[in-house]
């Protein structure tokens, strides 16, 4: 039962890492940018919770009205101020978005010191459902798993179906042909990107509730992320989702050999990822 | 206009009008510089001297998205369907820019049944003349006032070719202007009121078909 109990914890461990890796995964699929600085504003969320809940006593769920929206915000004007700039002039996105995460960790070093942090979110945090003497559900981690299937479930629908979804996909298909039906790829990208930080602001806010962080968290967090992303497969929602289950498997069941095992484990299984399914589980048949 | 990749030149001077209504042709060996004509028309290439004008204001310096919006649609050389997305969807984003007129998913589908049949199937998964049936129903879409076609018969089979020609009396029948660059010139002076023919990036030969002789036009076109 200790290894049931184990995937168990692992499924609601990967609903947070699938939080963590859906902003990452869309902004990949839609215009091919790999944001560096991913873990970093997941971060960013959680120390603007830490204002929020110290300095004006909110419930950190609470907080969320005004995180997402700030963050997407951000996103936005970051995408056409910034980013959409360097995928145009063939500088490497890869080494701005580095600077936004170097930029993003000294500010939050000079702001709120080195200290661990952590959100309190009361009692949910450690209330739980008992299935069995061996297996109980706790609330929070079972809310996270939850919130990253309807979020990965919702985008994934938005996508699909919505007008926006369309231009999404087409802009990620061809962005010249984009524009010949006038659909102005730069205002597409800001908007991904003001999603990705939608959802960058939820995984911040989780991630502080279940854990503590510090300013230096970030590139761990983006590491997990990343990961998730390409177990699951580039530009697959769907595919986010599963390598985000799988890691959080891969991590619990190792603990449960050896607890100094966790992650190193979560890090293998990747590896062999890597080695076996290069694309990853679920591919898009496109994706070259 | 003139116009550079680089320091390449592939346009020299040339200068062209098109009145509202007409169907002009635009015909030219490979490498005459015609698709790099159309490309300028519709936004994706800038002159570097010269002005393109269009319904009467200069719109040299705005982008391809928004000259959609204006009522210029090029259907690319290589179709550049969206393969990700069914037929349907391909049609949607054509109405993207949501300028009102009368085309739209029905009237398309009118004047190219076989892509009905289709509506549902991946862009990826259609043949030569499907495609090019689809990237001309997704101009359509939006209501332009200037339709520009590029290369329509490429690759394609003489059949699948005349049907698709057989279709052009019924987009200018709705007052659509329509600028048809072509490498076969029978059907194209056959489809058009006026022709131009470019030759190694200059206009070598203009005028109206019914004028234009077939040894100007050999001439014109290889520059013999």
């Amino acid at each position: 039962m200790v290894w049931v109990n184990a995937v168990v914890q692992g499924i609601l461990l990967g609903g947070l890492y699938a939080l963590f890796a859906t902003g990452l995964s869309l902004v990949f699929g839609v215009m091919r940018l790999v944001n560096l600085a991913h873990g970093d504003l997941i971060v960013l969320a959680g120390f603007l919770g830490v204002v929020f809940t110290h300095d004006l006593g909110w419930n950190p769920l609470l907080t969320l009205v005004v995180i997402v929206p700030l963050l997407a915000a951000l996103g936005f004007v970051g995408q056409l101020a910034i980013l959409n700039f360097t995928l145009d002039s063939g500088l490497s996105p890869l080494l701005a978005t580095f600077g936004l995460s170097i930029i993003v960790q000294n500010t939050l070093l000079e702001q709120f010191s080195a200290d661990q942090r952590g959100l309190s979110a009361g009692t949910i945090e450690t209330d739980s459902i008992r299935i069995s003497n061996e297996i109980s559900l706790g609330w929070f981690p079972l809310t996270t798993f939850l919130v990253a299937v309807v979020l990965l479930v919702g985008l994934q629908l938005v996508i699909r179906w919505t007008r926006l979804g369309r231009a999404l996909r087409a802009t990620s298909d061809d962005r010249r042909a984009a524009q010949l039906v006038g659909i102005d790829n730069r205002v597409v990208y800001a908007v991904a990107m003001a999603i990705s930080l939608a959802t960058v602001a939820i995984a911040g806010i989780f991630l502080g509730v279940r854990t503590s962080f510090a300013p230096t968290t970030g590139p761990t967090r983006l590491l997990f992320a990343f990961e998730a992303v390409i177990i699951g497969g580039l530009g697959s929602l769907w595919g986010t989702l599963v390598g985000g289950v799988a890691l959080g498997i891969a991590q619990t069941v190792s603990a449960q050999i050896s607890p100094g095992w966790g992650v190193l484990g979560g890090h293998l299984f990747f590896l062999a990822v890597l080695l076996l399914r290069p694309r990853g589980l679920f591919a898009r048949a496109d994706a070259s | 206009m003139s116009c550079f990749y680089g320091d390449f030149q592939a346009l020299f001077d040339v200068s062209l009008h098109v009145d509202e209504g007409e169907t002009v042709a635009v015909i030219g060996a490979n490498g005459a510089g015609k698709s790099t004509l159309l490309g300028t028309v519709a936004g994706l290439l800038r002159p570097a001297r010269g002005e393109v004008r269009f319904a009467g204001a200069p719109i040299g310096r705005q982008p391809a998205f928004r000259r959609v919006g204006r009522g210029i649609s090029l259907v690319p050389e290589g179709r550049r369907l969206f393969p990700s997305l069914t037929v349907r969807e391909n049609l949607l984003l054509g109405a993207q820019a949501r300028r009102r007129g009368p085309w739209n998913e029905r009237r398309v589908f009118e004047v190219f049944p076989l892509l009905e049949a289709i509506a549902s199937r991946s862009a990826s998964a259609l043949s030569g003349g499907e495609q090019q049936a689809l990237a001309i129903g997704r101009a359509l879409m939006a209501n332009p006032r200037l339709l520009l076609l590029d290369e329509l018969s490429l690759g394609l089979a003489p059949i699948v070719i005349q049907s698709l020609y057989a279709a052009l009396p019924s987009i200018a029948g709705e007052g659509t202007t329509v600028v048809l660059v072509e490498q076969d010139v029978g059907r194209a002076l056959a489809a058009a009121s006026r022709a131009y023919c470019l030759l190694e990036g200059r206009i070598s030969l203009e005028g109206p078909t019914s004028e234009l002789t077939r040894e100007q036009v050999t001439g014109a076109y290889f520059g013999v």
